[in-house]
């Protein structure tokens, strides 16, 4: 009788052990996946800062935008820690300010060098919209299940840090404000 | 000889500003030199305008240099600063802040013929201005006469394009300031001591005049302060003792036209700073309206005040002795008009008048210089 329960107690224990190990390995794999969407999401910001540097520089803006543009990329490229979302932010603006008036935009698509640059910001920018969108789903879902109770009581997630979301303004479009 | 002269402002005409300011009066004095002005400035159409001022359209809000600032760029602004130009026809063309990402940047680039730049306030050496080099310096490089308001200004020249910079600081508009209407039951009949400028700030000094109030106060029993300036009333009243606190007025924060009347409603006008004043505008302003000035002798005051032949000068932060200046201009009605005199003479030095002829040396000799395109046209 008692060694029924004893085989039984062990079996749980077992069977619960088993059950905790898995949701750490998918709270680890969860956590694995926030960092692949955190690095793709600076890059993206990498790339939209040197697409933006790039029309700056071209020669082909009036030198007034060239350096508000080129005053934007520098700063977002400085920033670390709390600043960085707001300098990221401050450049999306400057962007919205040099080609999302649609009266500018016609003038730019005017040359094609220029029709090409401004092109290739639009792309870098698109990529950081969804880049984010994906970084912050995953943050979001990563925070919710470090808070979930058994996690938390057996500190699952170890070491690893909680991911923080990234807020900024990221669009370029002037109608989508 | 007339000069017809095209002058640029990069921010808002509709927003107050140190630079709009020195524009407009710039401007009005050379008007009433009898030369014709232009000034292109980003503007709100709809609103009145000076008849001088051409309206660039709206500018906007956009993040640059750490802050949010109100520019005009891009083609529209571009179109709109060549067109002026062209219709212009000028024999100068006057940039203001051209290292600024709005309208003076863009007329440099737009415009050939004889430029002069103002730059106003210091900036320091970027990498921004580097990356941007090439394009900047096509437009910077055609500029033929600097000036710089103050050595601060100065610097940014000598750093970012090289090459110097003539210095002519800002005028004081010194006939808004000579005729004024004392606020209702001022001075009275004991005498008036007047302060300008921020209570809370302590290198204003007026933590210094409060303490000679008190030694003041006791053998003039009619003797009251009127003070106008930002900063918590109650917490600088609270400096006074009781029973003198009612003898000081203080007005808060005062409009442009009221600090004229401040400044007519005094006997004496006392400027107490313990230090960190470049020029000192309010003296000088106060010197405008022919107030006789107790002020502390730090090299600005000393400046201004021709080393104190156009005013007191006290011990810096020493309240005793600005008691005793004080007192002995309260006490002297002939010293009190003998230095009311002196000011309004050296103040003259400062007036937008002189100023203005400054500028428009500046002008002749970058016009004499040129020998083959006379006036401002369109470069390429």
């Amino acid at each position: 009788m008692t060694w029924t329960i004893v085989v039984l107690a062990v079996l749980a224990l077992v069977l619960w052990s088993f059950y905790v190990s898995w949701r750490a390995s998918r709270l680890d794999r969860l956590h694995n996946r926030v960092e692949a969407a955190r690095t793709s999401l600076d890059l993206a910001l990498v790339r939209r800062a040197s697409a933006a540097s790039e029309l700056a520089s071209s020669g082909q803006l009036d030198p007034a935008t060239s350096l508000l543009l080129a005053d934007a990329v520098h700063r977002a490229r400085g920033a670390s820690g709390a600043e960085r979302d707001l300098a990221e932010s401050d450049l999306t603006r400057a962007l919205r300010a040099t080609i999302g008036d649609p009266e500018a935009r016609k003038e730019l698509a005017a040359d094609d060098g220029t029709a090409e640059l401004v092109a290739e910001v639009e792309d870098a920018a698109q990529r950081v919209f969804i880049a984010r969108k994906f970084y912050n789903d995953l943050a979001g879902r990563t925070v919710y299940a470090r808070r979930r109770p058994l996690v938390k009581v057996l500190r699952l997630y170890g070491g690893a840090q909680e991911p923080a979301f990234f807020d900024m303004d990221d669009a370029i479009d002037e109608s989508v404000e | 000889m007339p000069v017809r002269i095209g002058i640029v402002c990069p921010y808002s005409w509709d927003v107050p500003g140190g630079v709009q300011q020195h524009i407009r009066d710039l401007a009005e004095t050379l008007v009433e030199l009898g030369h014709e002005v232009s000034v292109i400035a980003p503007a709100d159409e709809d609103r009145p305008l000076p008849p001088y001022v051409v309206p660039a359209g709206k500018a906007m809000p956009v993040p640059y240099n750490g802050s949010v600032a109100r520019l005009a760029f891009g083609p529209l602004s571009t179109h709109r600063v060549r067109r002026w130009l062209r219709d212009g026809n000028f024999d100068v063309l006057h940039v203001h802040e051209p290292a600024v990402p709005s309208l003076s940047l863009l007329a440099c680039w737009v415009a050939s013929g004889p430029i002069v730049a103002t730059v106003h306030t210091a900036m320091r050496k970027s990498r921004v201005l580097l990356a941007t080099q090439p394009v900047l310096r096509s437009a910077l490089e055609k500029i033929d006469g600097r000036i710089a308001v103050s050595e601060a200004a100065r610097s940014t020249f000598v750093e970012h394009l090289g090459g110097d910079a003539v210095l002519i600081p800002n005028g004081v508009a010194t006939r808004h300031y000579l005729r004024g209407d004392p606020l209702d039951g001022w001075p009275g009949e004991g005498g008036t001591v007047g302060f300008l400028g921020r209570m809370d700030e302590p290198r204003k000094g007026l933590a210094v005049l409060l303490q000679a109030f008190e030694l003041l106060a006791p053998e003039r029993p009619g003797l009251r302060l009127l003070i106008a300036g930002r900063g918590d009333i109650d917490e600088q009243r609270g400096k006074l003792p009781a029973a003198l606190r009612d003898r000081a007025v203080f007005l808060g924060e005062v409009s442009e036209e009221d600090k004229v009347r401040v400044l007519h409603s005094v006997d004496v006008f006392c400027s107490p700073n313990t230090g960190g004043e470049s020029f000192g505008i309010v003296t000088a302003e106060a010197m405008a309206a022919g107030v006789p000035i107790v002020a502390s002798d730090i090299p600005a005051f000393r400046d201004v005040l021709r080393g104190g032949l156009a005013g007191e000068l006290f011990t810096t932060g020493d309240a005793a002795a600005l008691a005793a200046a004080a007192g002995r201009l309260l006490d002297d009605p002939a010293r009190r008009a003998e230095l009311s005199v002196a000011a309004l003479d050296a103040v003259s030095d400062y007036d937008w008048g002189t100023v203005a002829r400054n500028v428009l040396s500046v002008y002749e000799t970058v016009i004499l210089g040129r020998t083959t395109t006379t006036t401002v046209g369109i470069a390429h």
